[in-house]
Parts: C-alpha cells; sequence; structure tokens
C-alpha cells in the first residue's frame, strides 16, 4: 500500500482507538477530579469488564448479538459494584489518603488480576462481534482523466469500528450531560469544587466518591467491552490502557472532561500513526518518558491542590 | 549598628496587596515587636524576610548584605532562627531530638548534648528530653520551639505569636525568658498580646495594611491615636 | 545492658545466626536464604528512601537493573572480569539515581510515585528495545567461568551464600550506621516535617538527592551482586514487579527500621514461594499483603515491635 492510504488506515485504526482510550480515560479523569486519588488498579476494571463480556457471551449463547448486548449492560454493571466494594472496603477506611490509595490500589491491580488469572487463566479468549462488515475505503489518484477514486487493497474498515466510534462518542456525551445537567453531576461537581463545602451543604461526601469509584470503573468496562471483538481477553490487558490512560489524563488536564476527550483523540490517533514509523517498543518509551516530564515540568505539577 | 534592613519590601497575591513597600530598620540587639490588626501581613511581611516566600518587590539585608535572592535555608545559616505561628515540632521525635536537630548543624558530641540540655534548662523544660514532643501540653511546645531556636545561637530571632494559647503563668514564665535574653540577642516579636507587648517590647512598630502605620516605644504606641484606630475601626 | 549494646547484639546476633545457617541448611533452604539476603539488601537500600526519608519510589527496579545489568553486559559485552563488572554494575546505579533524583524530586507526593514508577518503566522497556544486547525478557546466562571472584568460583553454593551474607552484612551495618549519623537523623526529621526541617537551616533538597543516591547504589549494588550470584540478567528484574517487591518487603517488616527490610524479605518470599507451589497466581499473596498491611498494619512487623515493645529498636 503507498504511504497515503497507508495512513488513513492507521487513521482509521487510530480513531478506534482514541474512541475506546477516550471512554477509559474519562473514567480515570473523573476519579481524578472528584476524588483527588490515582487508581493503579483502573486497566484491571477495564480488563474485567472484557472478561466478564466473554463470560457473558459465553453464558447468553445464541447469536453473537444477543451475548454482547447483554454484555454491553452487564459487565459495566458488575465491574461498577465491584469497584463501589472496593472504595468502601479499602479506601475508605484509610481516609482516601492520595499515597495509601495507590499502595492500596497496587494491591487492589495485583488481586483482581491474579484472581482473573486463576478462573478465566493465561489464555487470550475471542468475543464475537455483533456484526461486523467489511467496508471499503476510496483513495484517490492522479489518472489520465485527472483525479479518480480507487479502492485500494487493503484499505478498508468495519461497520461495528465505525459503530464502536459512534457508541463511544454517545456514551461520552451521556457522561457530560450527566456531568453539566443532573443532579447527579451537581453533587459531582460540588465535591469535586470544595469538598469541605459541600460536607458542609450536607452532601453525602462518602457515597459521592463510592458513586464516581463505580462509574469511573464501570466506563472502563464499557470500553473494553466495545474493544473485545476487535482485539481478545486477556488477563493482562490491562497495563497498556491504564498506561494510555494516564498519558491522556496527564496531558489533557485534571478534571477536565473536554480536555481528556481532546488529548484521548490526539493520543489515540498518533499512537496509531506513529507505530507506522516506529516500533512499538520505541513508541511506548516515548510515551512514558512523555508522562514523566510533564509531571516533571509542569510548575504544581497535576496534583498542585495536595502536593507539596 | 543595623542588623536587619527592608527596602520597599512588597508582596501582593493577585489583585491582593498583603504588604505594600515597607522599609524597615532593626538595630542590633533591640527587642522590637511588631504589632497589628488581623491581616495587618505581618506574618507575610516576616516570611518574606525569612525566605519562606519570595517578596514581589522590594530587598531584605542582613549584617549589610543582600540576602533577598537567598533560599530560607541560608539565611537561617546566616543567623536567623523563626519560630513558627502554628506549632510545628516535631510530634513522633523525642523532645531532646528535636533540640539536637536545630543544634546539630552547629555542634556535635558532648558539645551538643550540653548545648541541649542548657536549651532545655533556660525554658524550663529540663527533664522533659526522652518523652515524644507530641505529647507535651500546648504551652510547653511552644516553649520548645524556643528552646529551638535559642539552641541555635542566632542574631536574630523571630518569635512569631509565641504566647498563643499559653496560660497567665507560662506567659509571665515567657516573659522573665525574653528579659533575660536583653542585649544578647536580637528579638523581632509579632505578636497580638499587648500587656506581653508593653513588658518586653523596647520599640514597637505597628503594620496596618500592609504598610507602617507608627513606629515608637510602647508608649509612644499606645497614646497613638491612628494606631487606636486601626484597632478599634473607626475611620 | 545499654542501647547500643542492645542493638549491636540484635544486629550482630542476626547476621551470625544467618553465617551459622550456611553449614545447617538443607541444599534449597540454602539457595533460598542466599537469595534473600541479596534481596534483603536490595530491600535495605529501598528502606534507606521510604522508610528513613520518606519518599515513595515506584520505580527502584531501575536501579536494581542497572546494577544488573551494568555488571552483566561488562562480562556479556566486554569479557571483563567480576571484580570490576560489580564495579561497573554500582557505578551504573549511582549515576541512574543522581541523575533520577535531580528529576524526581522537583515534584512530591503522588507525582513523585508516578514520576519513578514512569521512568522504571522506561528503563525495562528500553532493555527490551535494545534486546541484540540485552536478550530482553529471555535474558542471559553468565557463565560459571565468569563468575570467578579473586579465586573464588562463586557458582559453588557455599561461597555463593557467603558472599550474598557478606553484601547483606555490609548493607545492615551502613544502615546501622547511617540511622545514627546526624544524615540520617535529618532524614527522619525530614520525612516528619521537611518545612520545619529547611527553616532549621539545612538544605532539605540536597538531603533528599543524597538520599536517593545512597538508596539507588545500594539497590544497584544488590541487582549486580544478584546477577553475579545466580548466574543470570533478564528484563524481568526490570519490570514493575521488581519495584513494587521491595515496597512490599520493607512494608511487612516495618518501614522505617534497620531490620524490618530483612525480616519482610524473608516472610514475603516463602509466603511467594508456597504460593506459587499451588497456583500459578501467586502474586495474588502480594496484592492482598499490599491491602492488609495499607489498612491495618502499616507500620509493618518491625514497627509494631518498636510501638508495642523494644522501643529502642532502630
Amino acid at each position: 500500500m503507498e504511504l497515503g492510504p497507508y495512513i488513513l488506515l492507521a487513521t482509521l485504526e487510530g480513531a478506534v482507538t482514541a474512541a475506546v482510550l477516550a471512554l477509559t480515560a474519562v473514567g480515570l479523569s473523573l476519579v481524578f477530579g472528584v476524588m483527588r486519588v490515582v487508581n493503579i488498579a483502573h486497566g484491571e476494571f477495564f480488563m474485567l469488564g472484557a472478561v466478564i463480556a466473554w463470560h457473558v457471551a459465553q453464558a447468553v449463547g445464541g447469536p453473537p448479538a444477543a451475548g454482547f448486548i447483554a454484555a454491553l449492560v452487564i459487565a459495566p454493571l458488575v465491574v461498577g459494584a465491584i469497584a463501589a466494594l472496593a472504595d468502601v472496603t479499602i479506601l475508605r477506611p484509610i481516609g482516601h489518603d492520595p499515597e495509601r490509595t495507590i499502595v492500596a490500589t497496587i494491591g487492589l491491580l495485583y488481586i483482581i488480576q491474579q484472581l482473573v488469572l486463576m478462573t478465566y487463566g493465561p489464555e487470550a479468549r475471542p468475543v464475537l462481534a455483533p456484526f461486523n462488515q467489511r467496508i471499503a475505503i476510496p483513495w484517490v489518484e492522479w489518472g489520465e482523466a485527472g483525479l479518480r477514486l480507487y479502492f485500494p487493497w487493503g484499505l478498508s474498515t468495519t461497520s461495528y469500528k465505525i459503530a464502536v466510534i459512534g457508541a463511544a462518542a454517545l456514551v461520552l456525551g451521556g457522561v457530560w450531560a450527566m456531568m453539566a445537567h443532573s443532579r447527579i453531576g451537581l453533587l459531582m461537581r460540588a465535591t469535586q469544587a470544595d469538598r469541605e463545602m459541600a460536607l458542609a451543604f450536607g452532601i453525602p461526601v462518602e457515597r459521592v466518591y463510592a458513586m464516581v469509584f463505580a462509574i469511573g470503573a464501570a466506563l472502563a468496562a464499557l470500553a473494553a467491552v466495545l474493544i473485545v471483538p476487535i482485539s481478545q481477553a486477556h488477563y493482562l490487558m490491562g497495563a497498556d490502557p491504564l498506561l494510555l490512560s494516564f498519558i491522556v489524563v496527564i496531558i489533557g488536564g485534571l478534571g477536565s472532561l473536554p480536555g481528556t476527550v481532546l488529548a484521548a483523540l490526539f493520543i489515540g490517533l498518533s499512537d496509531g500513526i506513529i507505530s507506522v514509523f516506529f516500533s512499538p517498543t520505541l513508541a511506548k518509551i516515548l510515551a512514558t518518558l512523555l508522562v514523566a516530564l510533564v509531571l516533571v515540568l509542569r510548575p504544581r505539577g497535576l496534583f498542585g491542590r495536595q502536593g507539596a | 549598628m543595623t542588623l536587619l534592613e527592608t527596602r520597599g519590601l512588597a508582596r501582593h497575591f493577585g489583585g491582593l496587596e498583603a504588604v505594600k513597600s515597607v522599609d524597615f530598620d532593626l538595630p542590633e540587639g533591640e527587642h522590637r515587636a511588631l504589632i497589628g490588626p488581623n491581616g495587618a501581613g505581618k506574618t507575610t511581611f516576616v516570611e518574606m524576610i525569612c525566605g519562606r516566600i519570595a517578596p514581589s518587590a522590594g530587598r531584605v539585608f542582613l549584617d549589610g548584605a543582600d540576602i533577598t535572592a537567598l533560599p530560607a535555608h541560608r539565611r537561617i545559616r546566616r543567623g536567623i532562627a523563626y519560630t513558627f505561628q502554628i506549632t510545628s515540632v516535631f510530634a513522633q521525635l523525642p523532645v531532646r531530638e528535636n533540640v539536637a536537630l536545630a543544634a546539630r548543624r552547629r555542634l556535635k558530641g558532648q558539645a551538643l548534648e550540653a548545648a541541649v540540655q542548657a536549651a532545655l534548662r533556660q525554658v524550663g523544660l529540663a527533664g522533659t528530653g526522652d518523652e515524644l514532643a507530641g505529647t507535651l501540653s500546648h504551652g510547653h511546645q511552644r516553649l520548645l520551639e524556643i528552646a529551638m531556636g535559642l539552641v541555635q545561637r542566632p542574631r536574630l530571632l523571630i518569635l512569631d505569636e509565641p504566647t498563643q494559647g499559653l496560660s497567665d503563668g507560662e506567659i509571665d514564665h515567657f516573659k522573665r525568658l525574653v528579659r533575660g535574653l536583653k542585649g544578647e540577642i536580637t528579638i523581632l516579636l509579632i505578636e497580638h498580646n499587648m500587656n506581653v507587648v508593653m513588658e518586653l517590647a523596647e520599640r514597637v512598630t505597628v503594620l496596618e495594611s500592609g504598610a507602617i502605620l507608627a513606629e515608637g516605644t510602647p508608649d509612644q504606641i499606645h497614646r497613638n491615636p491612628a494606631v487606636q484606630a486601626a484597632y478599634l475601626g473607626t475611620g | 545492658m545499654s542501647k547500643t549494646a542492645r542493638i549491636l547484639a540484635l544486629h550482630g546476633g542476626l547476621l551470625a545466626v544467618l553465617l551459622a545457617l550456611q553449614f545447617v541448611l538443607p541444599a534449597y533452604h540454602h539457595g533460598n536464604l542466599a537469595r534473600i539476603m541479596v534481596l534483603a539488601a536490595y530491600a535495605i537500600g529501598y528502606n534507606i528512601l521510604f522508610g528513613y526519608t520518606g519518599l515513595l519510589s515506584l520505580g527502584h527496579a531501575l536501579f536494581f537493573a542497572a546494577g544488573m545489568y551494568g555488571m552483566a553486559l561488562m562480562i556479556r559485552l566486554f569479557g571483563a572480569a567480576p571484580a570490576p563488572a560489580l564495579l561497573t554494575g554500582v557505578v551504573a546505579g549511582a549515576l541512574v539515581s543522581a541523575a533520577l533524583a535531580l528529576l524526581a524530586l522537583r515534584t512530591t507526593g503522588v507525582a513523585f510515585m508516578i514520576v519513578t514508577l514512569m521512568f522504571a518503566q522506561a528503563g525495562y522497556l528500553t532493555v527490551l528495545y535494545f534486546a541484540d544486547f540485552t536478550r530482553g525478557d529471555e535474558g542471559f546466562v553468565i557463565k560459571a567461568a565468569d563468575r570467578v571472584l579473586w579465586g573464588i568460583d562463586l557458582g559453588d553454593p557455599a561461597n555463593r551464600y557467603f558472599a550474598a551474607w557478606a553484601l547483606f552484612s555490609i548493607c545492615l551495618g551502613f544502615c546501622l550506621w547511617l540511622v545514627r549519623a546526624p544524615f540520617g537523623k535529618t532524614l527522619v526529621a525530614i520525612r516528619e516535617n521537611e518545612d520545619r526541617v529547611r527553616m532549621l537551616g539545612y538544605d532539605t533538597y540536597l538531603h533528599k538527592w543524597a538520599a536517593m543516591v545512597v538508596s539507588g547504589t545500594i539497590s544497584a549494588a544488590a541487582g549486580a551482586v544478584y546477577g553475579l550470584l545466580f548466574g543470570y540478567a533478564g528484563a524481568s528484574f526490570a519490570a514493575v514487579e521488581y519495584s513494587i517487591l521491595p515496597l512490599l518487603w520493607v512494608l511487612l517488616g516495618g518501614a522505617g527500621t534497620v531490620s524490618g527490610p530483612f525480616i519482610g524479605t524473608l516472610l514475603m518470599f516463602y509466603l511467594i514461594d508456597i504460593a506459587s507451589g499451588l497456583t500459578e497466581a501467586y502474586m495474588l499473596i502480594a496484592g492482598l499483603a499490599l491491602v492488609g498491611l495499607t489498612l491495618f498494619a502499616p507500620q509493618g512487623l518491625g514497627g509494631e515491635l518498636r510501638r508495642r515493645l523494644w522501643k529502642w529498636l532502630p
């Protein structure tokens, strides 16, 4: 394939990555923003979504669409519930202290990951997409008669991938609407803005925290269900989403939903294009260093309110 | 000779001018009180002298040398000791270790041990060496802070509201302690307790809304109508 | 018994017992204990930064691996003898920690944790990227012939045990000395209240930087010795797991105690050893331990011991 179509393909693939990444990162960003803690186990909630999707699809059987739809509903709910439980039993007793939360969520990461290893096993297993038509995409070239369209071999996408992008956009719109217009969103924004005042106004801050933690995890799980027909469900699949979400949130800005989405678009699209030119390992090295340097060089860092 | 000078020292936070171009002189050996209503800028002013916050404008001189660009720890090394407004001892460490930390920059071994004991005796905390600093009463913790300041043998000792929260007896003890230091150490005392100010200060500087309102002996300040107005709030 | 005498008796006794065990332990535990002692040295290094200075790094695998690869690559690529190779590993660790400290100490708290984690990840990925030299995840073996130090074959279990014991003793002794020295006491004070320490005239940034260099260098020494004694270098030692493990060992044994790192390493090693006999998912133990310790016993075993019984425990 020539360079032009190749880049277009990478961009399309990147758009899918960006969509899923945006969902995952928004989940992490919500938790950062409202609770001011870092959840190192966020990637494991993502992985749980994919694994539960597989289990649900197995259990439901029938046409792929049935299992998939069921998974789309069940996985985020189950993962959200698990996250809420983790918040109440682990994070609340330590007062959501930022440093202790990191250590505790590292522990949580291992617990979830290893339990999945024990029950689901080390293999990667596929989940079938509900629909999956190949859609060829045209490209232009100069011919004798001027510009003309043709269909390069290999330049295609699928209906499912387009649906993923659409679904992600829909969910993100819903999250934004919830934050901006619903009572729950108001409670969350109030708690984020000033925890002490929120308490003084009788807002049940601890319960808001549990809910936010659950929503954050559910978004990651939802993202995983969307991506699992394209990749597969594997017990180690949480590591990359965790790193990428980190990068997105740190670059996009603390608690800023538009910033997170924009950063996710940027990272997701460039990840696809960079992989065309660089080895994935090198791309990851640069990405990790980027996160570190942003934190080092930004004057008050990401956690200005409680750092220093 | 002047130990501490500030020229045009100012600090603003966004739109708020906390300290507005203050020229301040403190002769060596003097015990000066810095007073003013709440929000006058006293702590901000003193923090700029110590180097805890950077000034928006102006200079600070210690012993004739310009220390404006020096970080806090370097200024301390040049002979400034600062006790915090909100008690800041090492609660989980023994009293003795608190004082030793302050003295260890200068001394070690036997001399260190002796200086620690002497400082504790001087403030009236002899015998508490092994107790954890956090278990001391509030008043004793303030005395510990002063011991930590004294053991550094500073040229300038800045006491930020040292008698806050102390009982009458403790305040009397504090007054005796400071009187005993007359002529030995230059002291800049931020205080709200007028009684303490009247008894201990040789001169008083009054700060109001970030600027020096008046300077003089305690008596002069006491009789100054502008100062009275500032405290009582009548225009 | 005076306090100093008690401290020397306890720690000297520990070392004596460990030395004596050399002659009585069955082969399996003999090898384990050699590993444990080297890893405990790593934990001691980590503890200096975490337990004593109060800085929680999530990237110490970078230092451990710097030592291991500094040593191993000298042998593999340049045919160096063990002694200069070890030295290279230690120096590599010192340089890497000095450089990382300059950057990471511009941040605090959570940001510091993330920054150290990220740099360590970058280090791990770099080891993978240069697989041509490092053999990546697969790693490479250091031949027995290359592991003869000053005429002593380190592959021999008895020599290996003694070498591990020597490293551990040096690190334990150093740590004991450090925490009773002015520098160490300043570090503890920085942990308790850095602002106050600064206002007592100490350059706290310099102290923290130095603490990180000391911590990183000891960790690198442990990595270099580990690679040399057990004859293998692999990328897994640079992975995040090897940054989490010392945290876990120190938390379990008691952060801020001299002997805590050894206790934690010993316990966790055997816990994981037993668990991996039962299931592939042995890191579950690590996860449970981390959560449990954070919730119920942040002081760890040594810390609780010091709090309740032996107040003089350094």
